[in-house]
């Protein structure tokens, strides 16, 4: 049953550097939508069913998803190699830009002109973290319980300032109890 | 060159970071402004919204701010380390994960995980705005931006690039 995941025919490191290469450099504001369509639309790799699987597995686990995701599809056609191979194409470009713009922040962040511009940009970048906190917390506040573990973590964390490690260790066992329940 | 004592805490740092980065990297951000402005002071809190900014600019995966801190304290050698701590300790786990999650995927308790992270992971991002809006808001146009750029992104399918143009826009006009 599982061999089907990796599609019928498994694929090349080539492959998967060019594919996730392709989504990377073109994933502005979140590389999510675009490797979706590389891989279940244009390169077929994967159903949607599939996808959906596997990137659930990639949001349920920590770190960045998409990026686990690469580590993950390309673990199972080519192994570790195979994972290096998928998480530098999708990185490379994306890494490569940053460093460029960092170095111009470096050289150009003291600049009157550009301070106001970044202050501006910032404050829109914050903007769309809101939104996406919203769009991420409004479905998930249903019942009681989930109200109770989402208030707590965020209370922990900007209220009473407790670090992510202790956080996590007190809300987590809560939180698979209240499920466990539910 | 950067000393091998800042690679060395920048890959510490990130590294404990990344497994704790439920439901993606942004869950993070608190603890990293907490770490990088608060306890180490390598950046100024405006640093800090304006380098996460920079990372939401360009194309990529949102863990980018992580390359572009480390790169900040410790050249691009720093911003490689911080990078590859931040993707490699979850990367790993993942991959140990995946065979397991296909075999138990009918299982009660895959299903318990998974309705449990869904609300930290809402805790902890509303946190992520808070701590970003904070350190962003330093002036009340600024404070217009974000609620605008809010409203845009939650009511309408603007792509995020126009938004970051527009408050971009705004910054420099309000900055004359």
């Amino acid at each position: 049953m599982r061999e089907r995941d990796a599609g019928p025919v498994a694929l090349g490191h080539a492959a998967l550097f060019a594919g996730f290469f392709q989504a990377g450099i073109i994933g502005f504001g979140g590389v999510l939508p675009f490797a979706r369509r590389m891989i279940v639309e244009q390169r077929r790799w994967m159903t949607a069913a599939e996808f959906n699987d596997l990137f659930s597995l990639c949001q349920f686990m920590p770190g960045a998803n998409i990026v686990n995701f690469a580590f993950a599809l390309g673990a199972r056609h080519r192994g570790v190699s195979g994972a290096a191979a998928a998480v530098a194409g999708l990185l490379a470009a994306p890494v490569v830009i940053v460093l460029g713009l960092g170095v111009l922040y470096g050289r150009f962040g003291g600049l009157a002109v550009v301070r106001h511009g970044l202050a501006g940009l910032a404050a829109a970048a914050a903007g769309l973290v809101v939104a996406t906190a919203l769009k991420i917390a409004v479905p998930i506040l249903q019942g009681a319980a989930r109200v109770v573990v989402t208030v707590l973590a965020f209370g922990l964390v900007i209220i009473v300032h407790v670090s992510l490690p202790v956080t996590m260790l007190l809300v987590l066992p809560l939180s698979v109890g209240l499920a466990w329940r539910a | 060159m950067a000393g091998v004592k800042i690679l060395v805490q920048l890959a510490a740092l990130f590294g404990k970071l990344s497994l704790l980065a439920v439901g993606g990297v942004n869950s993070t951000l608190p603890a990293i402004a907490r770490e990088v402005v608060d306890g180490r002071h390598w950046l100024t809190r405006e640093q800090f919204a304006q380098l996460f900014a920079i990372a939401q600019s360009a194309p990529g995966p949102n863990m980018l701010v992580v390359v572009l801190i480390g790169q900040r304290v410790g050249g691009v050698a720093g911003g490689v380390v911080a990078g590859l701590a931040m993707i490699l300790p979850a990367g790993i786990l993942v991959v140990l994960a995946s065979g397991l999650w296909d075999r138990f995927r009918q299982a009660r308790w895959r299903r318990v995980l998974q309705a449990a992270i869904l609300p930290i992971t809402g805790g902890l991002v509303l946190a992520a705005a808070v701590v970003l809006v904070e350190a962003a808001d330093t002036a009340p146009p600024l404070i217009a931006v974000t609620a605008a750029a809010a409203a845009l992104s939650y009511w309408s399918k603007f792509h995020p690039l126009w938004v970051l143009a527009a408050g971009t826009v705004v910054g420099l006009l309000a900055g004359l």
